[in-house]
């Protein structure tokens, strides 16, 4: 990040391509062998692990381990799949640190857990290098499930149908199956394509068929699906955009994070992507922390991610504010936008810090600050498109789901970050995915 | 400070590490280097007849990694020096020479005819060397030629070897045996009766290190056929403690001095030895993993500890443990121990109560209250000690002796009195009062 243009107006090339190309490498490279069989052995072999209690997938790290260390890679990365069809991508994008990792009783020893994330992407690498395929199908049920959405959710269920006998349909709003591992997710935790090669490696299984650029309201509804198959379900996320509720949010320069990161995600070359010079992220969660830390590695010169309330209530981990803090990036705590400045371009964005009243609600006090903006990125979250859920009970925004992710249709199943209890996290889709599949099974097989 | 001087059969040296026969002291070049480094002496690589040996030109050795690639076994398959043995002489004498206060053992190994033996012993001992060790122990190659361990087998011919060099030898006489037999008393004892002056051991042990999982052929080979070869590193320590314990311990052979072998690596390892009953100790597989610096670690160590225990030489250690190893048969039965798991340190792996579930006795919980916890139930514990072994935490479980009051497991009262299985009613064979 050297050689920034220092154009007040957003535009492309800040940065040279081998700048960017260098700036959006993996974030973490896999380790090599030697580093792999070092690191396995200092797992410590626990009995009813705390890491596996940990993680939403209920992987058992533990063995996935134990068999990194007896170079029994396929079997480690079978232990690992087996729970959880999208292991390659959590092995890059899960907040391990307060997943598993924080769960290692190596921490209460020396304060160094192991790195099972990284060992998860040492395991399961090979598989889908070389598409090995590690599961199987029983025999066709004769059964047929519509999945709507091909994100985490969509696909882990789908997968696991089709492994159980049935036959899938996923319908997918985008042009690409992978929803926000494939839209959404920093480029840099994902590099060389691996959400589509996991794709295709889900998909190789066999019986699932993908439907591309179909959205449920405008192509098909959800009586429809219920009419022609057997069972449903929904994994289809947050398809709205939260907005700030303030006079300007139209301005040019005011984005949604997520568009942008999903422009990012599909650009092929990166320094074509116009950027701020000075950019002003609002929101505390992982989606914040993406759009800045991108923004900055694309060449903008000042990031400042601006989050109402503290770094603990922050939606990102610990390790995410410091990687963000790491590569440049300014993050204000107890502000929130007051008014957005500039005629129909921003120029800057004007906050109020706040606090606490009495009644430990969050209020904006009179001290107010401006910080300069040709980019405000709007990164306070997403909501359920209203049209997606009707005839569906609904809480908070969310598909109410129980236990084995059954929505208040008996026909009908939820997961992902659409249900109550979701918590924007690839693993928990992936885990809801599979106990949909299974709640499906046992339904269809009744 | 504490003198670590050592003097075994009246060899002096500065301190009690002298390298083993093996290849670190194969020539002069290496023996230098070692000298240089501090160590106290050497036993020069075994001497054979001319014409000499050949070795393989592939591997000699092969390892027991760790993980990480840390050495915890060794083998090789090298035989005794392959250079003509006038080269050998001519090089031992110079550094004999440059390195008087070092103490320089020769190692050698000859067919099995006393005129043999007479001949070459005078042009050894000529060099200046301060001892001879007759090399009984190894397990490959040459004993397949009758020779090493195939020497070392058999008690009678030890004796009769042995007597073959004190009749000519003007140096002291060191036995070096074999570990590849069922007892090692009887070779000690025939090196004694023999008339040897000391005993060394052990030499390594027949092993196989493992396959080619490619392959399937033994790993390492030499152009696909592999052969046994001798083990050692610091996985043999403990069976090499136990022989050493052995020989000390029996009344027959207590009296021979013992110089202590067998995968000594760091200074406890020497302390391992010398309070098992050897005078000094020789090092070489550790040498070949790290090289010759290790000899620092291993004198300022074992000075300190001497000076934490109040030892004013390395003598003063000598021996202090083998009154505490005996025979099974005469352990207190009437003692008691159980496991206490340190709650403050202990980090809730769970693995001293799995392995204690699965392969023992039910004594440590896994969940109190509902919650994860890990505590010794004294009603199962039987003191086996197995959690104390796997837990990875440096002093979580400890063993805590139960002297007074009653044992929760069996209900009964503490027995104070000693009591042991030669008296045992459940002995048929038992002593009767």
């Amino acid at each position: 990040m050297v050689s920034t243009k220092r154009s007040q107006e957003p535009q492309s090339s800040r940065l040279s391509k081998a700048e960017i190309e260098d700036n959006f490498g993996d974030l973490h490279p896999p380790l090599s062998r030697s580093e792999a069989l070092i690191e396995a052995d200092r797992c410590y072999f626990c009995y009813d692990a705390p890491c596996t209690t940990a993680c939403p997938t209920g992987i058992d790290i533990p063995g996935f381990i134990q068999k990194i260390r007896s170079d029994n890679i396929r079997g480690s990365a079978y232990t690992i799949l087996r729970e959880n069809i999208m292991g390659g991508m959590c092995a890059r994008v899960c907040p391990t640190e307060v997943l598993c990792e924080e769960a290692c009783v190596r921490n209460l020893h020396e304060e160094k857990p192991v790195s099972i994330g990284r060992l998860q992407r040492f395991a399961t690498d090979p598989v889908f290098e070389q598409a090995t395929q590690l599961f199987s199908r029983a025999d066709a049920s004769g059964r047929k499930v519509a999945v709507v959405g091909g994100g985490p959710a969509g696909l882990s269920c789908a997968h696991r149908l089709a492994t159980l006998g049935h036959d899938v349909v996923v319908f997918n709003r985008d042009s690409k199956p992978g929803g926000l591992n494939e839209y959404g997710i920093a480029a840099y935790k994902t590099i060389d394509d691996f959400a589509q090669k996991e794709v295709d490696y889900i998909l190789s299984i066999g019986g699932i068929e993908v439907r591309n650029d179909v959205a449920m309201g405008d192509d098909f509804t959800l009586q429809q699906l219920r009419d022609d198959y057997d069972a449903v379900f929904l994994g289809i996320g947050l398809a709205a955009v939260n907005e700030l509720g303030m006079d300007g949010d139209d301005m040019t320069g005011v984005d949604n994070a997520i568009e942008y990161i999903a422009e990012l995600r599909q650009a092929d070359d990166k320094s074509a992507l116009p950027v701020g010079r000075n950019v002003v992220v609002i929101g505390g969660g992982m989606t914040a922390i993406d759009i800045a830390v991108q923004s900055k590695r694309l060449g903008a010169e000042r990031v400042d991610i601006v989050y109402r309330r503290g770094p603990d209530q922050m939606g990102a981990s610990r390790y995410e504010q410091e990687l963000a803090q790491t590569s440049g990036v300014t993050i204000h705590h107890w502000a929130r936008p007051l008014r957005l400045h500039g005629g129909g371009k921003v120029t800057s964005i004007e906050f109020a810090r706040t606090s606490f009243d009495d009644k430990g609600k969050l209020k904006a006090t009179k001290d107010t600050f401006v910080l300069d903006a040709d980019v405000v990125f709007k990164a306070i979250g997403q909501r359920l498109a209203d049209d997606d859920v009707v005839d569906l009970k609904v809480q908070h925004g969310r598909i109410v789901v129980d236990d084995s992710q059954a929505t208040s249709l008996a026909d009908v199943w939820a997961g992902g970050d659409c249900v109550t209890g979701g918590d924007d996290l690839t693993v928990s889709a992936v885990q809801h995915g599979k106990v949909a599949a299974i709640a499906i099974d046992t339904y269809l097989r009744k | 400070m504490a003198n670590l001087t050592s003097e075994y059969l009246g060899i002096r040296s500065p301190n009690p590490f002298w390298l083993a026969s093996a290849p670190p002291t194969d020539k002069a070049y290496n023996v230098n280097r070692a000298f240089e480094a501090g160590w106290g002496g050497a036993v020069w690589k075994t001497l054979g007849e001319d014409p000499p040996i050949v070795n393989v030109n592939g591997p000699r050795y092969s390892t027991l990694h760790s993980n990480e690639r840390r050495v915890i076994g060794f083998n090789n398959i090298e035989l005794i020096t392959d250079r003509p043995l006038q080269t050998n002489l001519d090089e031992i004498r110079q550094i004999k020479r440059d390195w008087p206060d070092r103490a320089l053992v020769v190692s050698v190994m000859l067919p099995m005819d006393e005129q043999t033996w007479a001949k070459y012993i005078p042009m050894i001992e000529d060099t200046g060397a301060d001892g001879l060790e007759l090399n009984f122990g190894c397990p490959h190659g040459m004993s397949e030629r009758g020779m090493g361990a195939a020497v070392g087998q058999v008690p009678e011919y030890i004796q009769m070897v042995a007597e073959w060099c004190k009749k000519v030898a003007t140096v002291p006489v060191i036995v070096k045996l074999t570990p590849n037999v069922a007892n090692i008393v009887p070779p000690a004892k025939a090196a004694k009766d023999g008339g040897a002056d000391g005993v060394s051991l052990i030499n390594t042990i027949n092993s196989i290190m493992r396959v080619d999982y490619d392959t399937l052929t033994m790993y390492p080979t030499t152009d696909g056929m592999g052969t046994h070869g001798g083990y050692c590193g610091e996985a043999v320590k403990p069976i090499a403690l136990n022989m050493v314990a052995e020989i000390a311990r029996n009344p027959d052979t207590a009296d021979l001095p013992l110089s202590g072998i067998g995968g000594i690596t760091n200074w406890r390892d020497a302390v391992d030895f010398l309070a098992l009953g050897a005078s000094n100790v020789q090092v070489c597989t550790a040498a070949m993993v790290y090289g010759f610096k290790i000899i620092d670690d291993l004198v300022d160590g074992l000075s300190a500890f001497l000076d934490d225990k109040g030892m004013a030489s390395v003598s003063a250690l000598v021996g202090a443990a083998v009154p505490s190893v005996t025979d099974w048969q005469y352990l207190n039965l009437n003692y008691v121990e159980k496991a206490v798991i340190d709650q403050d340190l202990c980090i809730s792996c769970g693995r001293c109560h799995i392995v204690c579930e699965d392969t023992s006795h039910q004594a440590i919980t896994h969940t109190v209250n509902g919650e994860r916890h890990f505590e010794v139930i004294d009603e199962e514990c039987i003191g086996c000690n197995l959690c104390v072994c796997v837990c990875p935490v440096d002093g979580c479980i400890t063993m805590r002796p139960v002297t007074d009051g009653i044992d929760a497991r069996t209900g009964e009262k503490i027995n104070t009195e000693k009591a042991n299985w030669t008296t045992h009613p459940n002995n048929p064979m038992r002593k009767q009062g």
